[in-house]
């Protein structure tokens, strides 16, 4: 297994020969009540390596990193850091050994500037204009541009990110954890961040690459360590596998592939939005402005963009948790529904499937059968003149079920006992199950596994070969290439003129993710052709 | 070792019904410890608070008559609070209704009013009760103010109006200048159920309010929406339920109820209009509905429980000189208790022994 494991050590064997990893986990267990969230992990990072840590979600990514940068305790193994093992009191004591984090979720203040920002997180020896100073030297060496005044609620996704790995970079760390950093960047962002990564392991440090993305990791990592289950299936060089070989080592199988059923005809329009524009209902909130789209029955119209370009808000717009004044900027069904409630629209034969899959769209301490009811309470012959009919609903439960293979301990569990997967299948089989003539669904499969995430997309299409209008707003370009027939980006508030899946390449749903217009080119197309 | 709280996959519905009998027996643990500190002997003090008003026919009907206002009020309550919402002013609300009642009652005294005073006075209550809760509702919804604070403030309001009608306009002119109304006539009492006892007919109809609240909450959609907005409040806008209107609502069935108990009380056991009607009730009654799970057949339980320790505390009073005010300190420590004890439905104890072997703690 050793040898096996050394064999595949893309690092020459010369470098690694009489020296001891950098960091090292021997046997590491973290266990939560009954569940093994770590069984007996052990990983090498060697200096001037990019290590990728892959799995699904639930593979038990996150709770490695935290026990390496000091968050929590393992329950059983150790950690040694060059060498010598270590026992993490909590992060400041990771960050003074050298172990820099980047997390997924930034831990920002939206009223301070970016240098205020920065300072919070460092120990304070030195005077705010030192670190400043420091601040931007650092931002410019790394390509990282910064304008340390900025208050961070003016600044986009990518950049709070270059301020959280700036931060991290004014530590000097000679290892540093990203948690999913491209998961908020447009394509050329991510090239960026490639960029400055790539540049850190020349100086010698170590970077652990947490990602689901497959083309990501074997473009970058020299190493990659998968986890399924808490447990580690293999270390092996990525750029010697395939995505898909990569691919069955986390889901361990093979992933069920999805297929547009054929006989697929648009019909008519199902779902209009015209020149809809809201205020922000909260501070620093998006404005939504002039959207406009036509969705026909049949059709799947994705919506890309960076997170917190006002797809919540389009959302809530669309599904009637927030009204607009205008009762004609919402057609659903050839009938105004802007002024409409959500009850209102989804009799109407709308459905919605928010984000939030606990919270939003269940209550995660009520039954499911209790979830059914929340949004069949109208429509679908559960509650009759004010009583609710518990055998209806119990059996929607069932067949979502039955339809959507959700996995649960017993027939009627409350929502938060679910995994993710088996709940957005509930979730999902709980609105198609209505028939619904449109849909809108938020993130289908965000943070969902492989074989549900391929359930749930073949039951959008199937949906739409049915008659249905689907609109899907997604962060995966990839889910979007698979089941959209036109993709539309949102940036700031506004939404792009869609474009045919067949035209819309990374490059180009790139630049509008990042602000940039087609209109030029296509113009200078049109002017060819 | 350490000993560390681990969130449950489920919750446990096993503990669901046992911790209020934890803390019940929490709270006797403590109480022994005081009445040893009290210099009294703990078994007598016990057996005077919980066994001795057990054992008479008179206690018994007394436990039921002083849990009749706690368990109407408390049922209201338990709908605010499973939706989010905190009323914390029953207490005033229940003076509300009892003056808006009595009002009626002190207007047709001695005329020939026939059988509709009664009815009308609890009518009029419920309404006074309701519009007096919807005082700290609407400031919410309006304005964003604390109803915790609002409804709270709003007792003391209520306890000063009464005050002044009680020595000023209402004063019984042959009641030798003694703060109160004079007694109601027959037509504005609420009957006795046995002749010559202390039961009334509020007593039946706190058992309906029971019976209402466990169908409401239990089998129909309002009492969904009222469950869901507590408990989820973005899943429940997303359901297409209006939190605001249900805080108006709730606050308006518990006001109701809190102003019915009240005209109940003065016309049934009091007879009269008179400051100190009340020994707290509508602050019991907050006890009552935690204690009870905030689940109907749980909060009539409960009721009988705190109404025994009333009970039980004015013996104990005459019997070993224990001060009336132990009661408010039993209360008191139950409700931290019934609290505490709570956070066992969602999460478990375990012991943590540094050399990793795990041990889990039943809990």
């Amino acid at each position: 297994m050793q040898a096996h494991q050394r064999m595949l050590d893309p690092t020459p064997n010369g470098l690694h020969s009489g020296e001891s990893p950098l960091l090292q986990t021997l046997g590491l267990t973290k266990r939560y009540g009954d569940f093994l969230a770590n069984d007996s992990i052990d990983i090498d990072i060697w200096p001037k390596e990019i290590h990728a840590l892959l799995g699904e979600n639930g593979a038990g990514k996150s709770t490695l990193v935290k026990a390496i940068y000091g968050l929590i305790q393992p329950s059983a193994g150790e950690i040694r850091w060059q060498g010598a093992r270590i026992v993490l009191s909590g992060p400041s004591e990771a960050r003074s050994r050298g172990i820099g984090m980047v997390f997924q979720h930034f831990s920002l203040f939206d009223n301070l500037t970016v240098a205020e920002n920065v300072a919070l997180g460092l120990d304070g020896r030195e005077s705010f204009k030192d670190m400043s100073a420091r601040l931007e030297q650092v931002s410019k060496t790394y390509g990282l541009p910064l304008d340390p005044k900025r208050e961070v609620w003016q600044l986009s996704v990518g950049e709070r990110q270059r301020i959280e790995i700036v931060r991290a970079l004014m530590q000097d760390p000679k290892f540093l954890i990203l948690d999913e950093p491209t998961a908020v960047l447009t394509p050329q962002e991510a090239d960026q961040l490639f960029i400055v990564l790539e540049r850190l392991k020349a100086e010698g440090r170590a970077i652990l690459y947490i990602s689901h993305k497959l083309e990501e990791v074997k473009r970058l990592c020299d190493t990659a360590t998968i986890l399924r289950g808490g447990k580690k299936v293999e270390t092996c060089n990525p750029r010697l596998e395939t995505a898909a070989s990569l691919a069955r080592m986390m889901v361990g199988g093979e992933i069920k592939e999805v297929k547009a059923p054929a006989g697929r005809q648009t019909t008519v329009p199902r779902l209009v939005v015209n020149d809809l524009s809201l205020a922000p209902s909260e501070a620093h909130g998006v404005r939504l402005e002039h959207i406009s789209f036509e969705l026909k029955g049949g059709e799947i119209l994705g919506i890309a963009g960076v997170a917190g370009n006002g797809q919540d808000e389009l959302f809530a717009a669309l599904s009637g948790e927030r009204l607009s004044r205008d009762p004609g900027t919402v057609v659903i069904e050839g009938i105004a529904a802007g002024h409409l409630s959500i009850t209102q629209r989804r009799k109407l034969g709308a459905a919605f499937v928010p984000e939030e899959r606990l919270g939003h769209g269940t209550a995660p301490r009520m039954r499911l059968s209790e979830n059914a009811l929340l949004t069949g309470h109208a429509a679908s012959g559960m509650v009759r003149r004010g009583f609710i009919d518990t055998a209806a609903t119990l059996k929607t439960v069932d067949r979502a079920t039955e339809t959507f293979d959700v996995r649960k301990a017993k027939r009627d569990p409350e929502a938060a006992s679910l995994s993710g997967g088996n709940l957005q299948k509930f979730i999902v089989g709980r609105e198609i199950l209505r028939n619904p003539a449109v849909l809108v669904v938020s993130q289908p499969t965000w943070g969902v596994d492989a074989g549900a995430a391929a359930v749930i997309r073949q039951a959008l299409l199937d949906l739409a070969t049915a008659g249905a209008a689907v609109l899907v707003t997604s962060q995966d370009l990839d889910e979007l290439a698979e089941i959209a027939d036109r993709i539309a980006v949102m940036f700031h508030g506004r939404l792009s003129a869609p474009l045919a899946t067949s035209e819309a390449t990374r490059e180009k749903l790139g630049l509008l993710m990042g602000g940039s217009s087609l209109e030029p080119k296509e113009a200078a197309h049109a002017v060819g052709a | 070792m350490q000993l560390v709280l681990e969130k449950r996959a489920e919750r446990s519905n096993t503990i669901a019904l046992v911790s209020p009998l934890i803390a019940i027996g929490l709270t006797i643990v403590t109480m022994t410890i005081l009445f040893a500190i009290l210099g009294k002997n703990p078994l007598l003090a016990l057996h005077a608070y919980f066994v001795a008003p057990l054992t008479d026919s008179y206690s018994l009907q007394e436990i039921a008559v002083k849990a009749t206002p706690l368990v109407m009020i408390a049922i209201g309550l338990s709908l605010c609070y499973l939706a989010n919402a905190w009323n914390i002013g029953a207490e005033g609300q229940f003076l509300i209704g009892a003056v808006a009642g009595s009002w009626i009652a002190v207007k047709t005294q001695g005329t020939d009013a026939g059988a509709w005073v009664l009815p009308a006075m609890l009518v009029l209550a419920a309404a006074a009760g309701a519009l007096y809760a919807l005082i700290p509702a609407i400031c919410k919804v309006k304005f964003g103010a604390s109803e915790i604070l609002t409804s709270l403030m709003l007792v003391y309001v209520a306890d000063l109006f009464l005050d002044y009608l009680v020595r000023g306009p209402w004063r019984d002119p042959h009641g030798f200048n003694f703060p109160t109304t004079a007694e109601f006539d027959p037509v504005a009492t609420v009957p006795l159920l046995i002749e010559g006892g202390r039961l009334h007919l509020g007593s039946i109809i706190a058992l309906l309010v029971v019976a209402a609240a466990a169908i409401l909450l239990g089998r129909t959609i309002k009492g969904f929406e009222i469950r869901v907005v507590g408990a989820a409040p973005r899943a429940a806008r997303f359901g297409g339920f209006n939190a605001n209107q249900l805080i108006i609502l709730t606050f308006a069935v518990s006001g109701a109820l809190a102003g019915l108990a009240g005209i109940i009380e003065v016309a049934g056991p009091v007879g009269h209009l008179q400051p100190g009607i009340s020994p707290g009730y509508g602050f019991t009654a907050i006890i009552v509905a935690f204690l009870g799970r905030l689940n109907p057949l749980g909060i009539l339980i409960a009721g009988l429980f705190l109404a025994l320790t009333f009970i039980g505390g004015e013996q104990a009073q005459i019997a070993m000189k224990i001060p009336l005010d132990v009661t408010k300190v039993f209360q008191g420590i139950l409700l931290f208790y019934v609290l505490a004890c709570d956070s066992l439905i969602l999460y478990r104890f375990k012991l943590v022994f540094p050399n990793r072997q795990v041990a889990r703690g039943t809990g």
